[in-house]
């Protein structure tokens, strides 16, 4: 249900909202690629049970595939699952959870199929060897009948993905119908059971279009809301804040919500410093895989290529003398570069263009020029605009890359998130199933009845867009398994509705009492805006959490110091106020930020090594001890308690 | 890179409960205002510049001027959402203007199939429902440790 539109103006803030108070059987929290998985399996094996959908967005732009991709990373297709595995686990220094990748290869290219179904242009080979867009592509037929994709790497294909967004959410909306789905709905907390514990009962939420509250109850949920941004300063800090890498809508949500009820998280240490084309953070993928561009550091040479470099990364063996560079670890040698001067690192389009157009005709390399606009325009439009505004022909002029600040997230090149049950096969080992009354769930997290994917999932990076989508599907049919074998359960909340409210509407009555006080609306002593926190947070992770300040170093000193800070924020957040409801989900959304912030580094703290150099370095611990970390770092937040555990956790190598 | 509003073109969608651009900003942006009727960008510097507000707009009334932080004037990127394509036209400082058209969907819209019909038969079973019509094996690691 798409809700009316109220403009600024009508959408103050009042003390008390209107409540609706809903019970439903599977609630799924997200609209992004792994939540529209979800949504379009459901139906197909819960029965009669009730289903609600919650974004906080419009499905059909929301979560990180809101302005189109233009390929799908991940597409097994002619190659090995086995390989896959090995692969995310190289790229990942070796620690993953083996069983989730395995079995999500399994089902990745179903989606797929069904993307190119809906309407998804796919790039495709023709016989002759040339490459076909979408939509000349359809020629030669579909990819589930044997059509051959237009490779990149050895696992993305190519796409014209301008529409993907609503095309997956098209079908996910259709499969769930438009009752069971309410928009620009925030959800807050998740909700234990009063009864029974350890066990999940429902969520609690905002309309940020009118003053009403959501209490969900529910027998089962699943949670995607994707990753983190905005946790670290980002390069640009004024009208530039928002141009982060990865969108500036996902607040760690997951990991909050999912942490705040005593779900164990894994890996929270791992980050995503991607590389990118610097400012307009273009994406880099194409040009290196497809155009096959070098960089270059400032003095002109094809550094990666050097002795000097290959001498570094025999260092991270077996990770950095593989194949394919681990992605941190071409971020370490990129960043070795500009600390000894050696920098700007640019990427050579130039050259790179030249030389594949040596082998085309003036048709080819006008295509190849729309390929190479089009990797932005579906994707990164400001790039685009960035590359126009200072007269950057990719051909005549080429344009510096540099890594961007650190994200949170467990679907991309990172691999951060909760930790969940791998499924029920008999060759994974126990300690990777997680069971209720006995059977296990596969991807639910160590609360029961409480699922997550995508970003979500920890251990098990590389599943991109087509991946999250599988894995959303995955855990639509167990939770069904799960409202079916536990039929006899229902939900009872701890909080009553009255104090439910009080805590989602706090930050409204703290404006309501205090704004009057004051002839400046954002600057009171007795309140907080959000905006304000949010700087504080991202001041105080880039200085002391190892941000762009310090080359992504901190070390155990800094990490006492932003503990402290951090500690601090908590408190203050007790004052955020909010004089409207865009205000009241950002204060929200800062609140989140802070605690994944916080189990964010709480794991670097515990890891005494620097697993993923050219991401993070933990100065007091340089290089990798696998004698000592070779495992997961999990941890658990006790909401009865109020107190955090973190500890080791095995690690068990599956495939060979 | 916000967004912004051209005064003349915005018709407020023409008074109705529902604007465009709305209802689509996955950032929660775009705001009416209610007097004038006229839609603004309320938070410029949380603008991920995705364009979905520009793709949306039925009067072509918003576009995107660069950040101020990095972007030197004078540039544009607009899109033409058609039915089956997407039209770009891109326009350089320095006057030159590319202009290029990629497919976005190649069926109808509202028309994909979400299979309303198909259920599944084997909940216990590893497989996707799309899967257990096509008869698909649920493949093993071809060795283990
Ligand atoms: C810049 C970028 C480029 C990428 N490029 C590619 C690519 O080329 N190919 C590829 O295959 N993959 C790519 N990916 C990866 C892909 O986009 C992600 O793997 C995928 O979107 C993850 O799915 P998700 O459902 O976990 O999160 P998302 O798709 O981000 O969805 C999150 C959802 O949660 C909602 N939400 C957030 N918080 C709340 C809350 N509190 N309450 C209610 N709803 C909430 C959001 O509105 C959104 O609907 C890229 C990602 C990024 C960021
Ligand atoms: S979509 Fe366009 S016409 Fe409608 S309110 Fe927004 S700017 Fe105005
Ligand atoms: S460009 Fe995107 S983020 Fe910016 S206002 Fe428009 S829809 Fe919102």
């Amino acid at each position: 249900m798409a809700l009316p539109n109220k403009s600024l103006g009508e959408l103050k803030a009042v003390r008390d909202p209107e409540v609706e108070e809903r019970e439903v059987d599977i609630l799924i929290v997200g609209g992004g690629m792994a939540a529209c998985g979800t949504a379009f399996e459901v139906k197909k094996w819960c029965g009669d049970a009730k289903v609600l959908l919650c974004d906080k967005a419009a499905m059909e732009r929301s979560g990180a595939v809101a302005q189109g991709l233009s390929a799908i990373n991940t597409y097994i297709g002619e190659n090995t699952i086995d390989d896959y595995v090995r692969m995310v686990r190289n790229d990942l220094m070796g620690l993953v959870r083996e069983d989730l990748i395995f079995d999500l290869g399994c089902h990745i290219d179903d989606s797929v199929h069904l993307f190119e179904e809906w309407g998804l242009p796919v790039w495709k080979k023709s016989e002759e060897g040339k490459n076909l867009d979408g939509k000349k592509g359809l020629k030669v037929g579909a990819l589930k009948s044997g059509a051959k994709p237009v490779r990149t790497g050895k696992w993305q294909i190519m796409i014209n993905g301008e529409s993907y967004k609503r095309i997956v959410a098209e079908a996910a909306k259709l499969a769930l119908g438009e009752d069971n789905i309410i928009e620009r709905c925030f959800i807050v907390e998740l909700l234990l059971d009063a009864n029974e514990k350890n066990r999940i009962a429902g969520a609690v939420g905002f309309s940020v279009r009118e003053n009403k509250i959501y209490i969900i109850k529910c027998k089962t949920a699943m949670v995607a809301c994707g990753g983190a941004v905005n946790i670290y300063q980002p390069r640009s800090v004024g009208e530039g804040k928002g141009r982060a890498w990865y969108p500036v809508w996902n607040a760690g949500s997951t990991y909050t919500m999912c942490m705040k009820v005593g779900a164990e998280l894994s890996m929270m240490e791992n980050r995503f410093t991607p590389a990118r084309f610097k400012d307009g953070y273009g994406p880099v993928g194409a040009w290196f895989l497809l155009f096959k561009a070098k960089a270059l550091n400032g003095l002109g040479e094809n550094f990666a290529a050097s002795d000097a470099a290959k001498k570094e990364l025999e260092n991270f063996a077996p990770y950095g003398t593989a194949a394919i560079t681990p992605t941190c670890l071409r971020n370490h040698l990129m960043l070795f570069e500009m600390k000894e001067g050696r920098g700007p690192i640019m990427m050579d389009t130039v050259t790179a263009l030249a030389d594949i157009g040596k082998t085309m005709d003036k048709k080819e390399i006008k295509h190849l020029e729309s390929e190479a606009w089009e990797d932005f325009l579906d994707m990164t439009c400001g790039q685009a605009n960035l590359w126009c505004a200072t007269n950057t022909e990719p051909e005549k002029k080429n344009s510096e890359i540099m890594p961007t600040e650190p994200y949170l997230l467990g679907s991309h090149s990172g691999c951060c998130g909760l930790w969940v049950s791998g499924p029920d096969y008999e060759w994974i080992p126990d300690a990777y199933k997680i069971k209720y009354n006995e059977k296990v769930y596969n991807r639910m997290t160590t609360v029961n009845g409480l699922f997550t994917a995508g970003d979500g999932v920890g251990c098990s990076g590389h599943k991109f867009s087509s991946g999250s989508h599988a894995e959303g599907r995955i855990t639509a049919k167990e939770m069904s398994r799960f409202i079916r074998d536990n039929a006899g359960f229902t939900p009872t909340l701890k909080q009553s509705a009255q104090e439910l409210v009080d805590l989602v509407y706090k930050p409204v009555r703290t404006f309501l009492d205090n704004y009057e006080y004051t002839t400046d609306i954002d600057i009171n002593p007795n309140y907080l805006k959000p905006d304000g926190m949010a700087l504080r947070l991202m001041k105080a992770t880039n200085e002391y959490g190892g941000g762009t300040a310090t080359f992504y170093q901190t070390s155990s000193k800094s990490l006492e110091i932003v503990m402290d800070l951090l500690n601090v924020m908590r408190e203050d957040c007790k004052k955020l106020a909010a004089g409207d409801l865009h205000e009241l989900m950002r204060c929200w959304e800062i609140y989140h930020r802070i605690w994944t912030v916080e189990a964010h580094l709480r794991h670097i703290q515990f890891r005494k090594e620097t697993r993923y150099p050219g991401f993070y370095y933990q100065a007091n611990y340089p290089g990798q001890d696998d004698a000592n970390w070779f495992c997961f770092v999990n941890s658990k937040y006790d909401p009865a308690a109020g107190k955090w555990d973190i500890f080791k956790k095995d690690y068990i190598k599956i495939i060979p | 890179m916000p967004s912004y509003v051209i005064a003349e073109k915005c018709d407020g969608c023409k008074g109705g409960d529902k604007t465009a651009c709305m209802y689509i900003c996955p950032n929660d942006l775009m705001v009416l205002d209610p007097n004038a009727m006229k839609a603004y960008n309320q938070e410029p510097d949380q603008c991920w510049e995705c364009f979905s507000c520009v793709k949306i707009c039925p009067t072509q009334a918003i576009e995107v001027r660069g950040y101020s932080d990095f972007v030197p004037l004078g540039s544009s990127v607009m899109p033409m959402m058609g039915t089956e394509d997407i039209m770009w036209t891109c326009k350089f400082r320095n006057g030159l203007i590319k202009r290029f058209k990629f497919p976005i969907r190649t069926t109808p819209e509202g028309q994909a199939n979400a299979y309303a019909d198909l259920k599944g038969k084997d909940l216990d079973s590893g497989l996707l429902s799309t899967e257990e019509t096509d008869g698909y094996q649920i493949p093993k690691p071809q060795a283990t440790v």
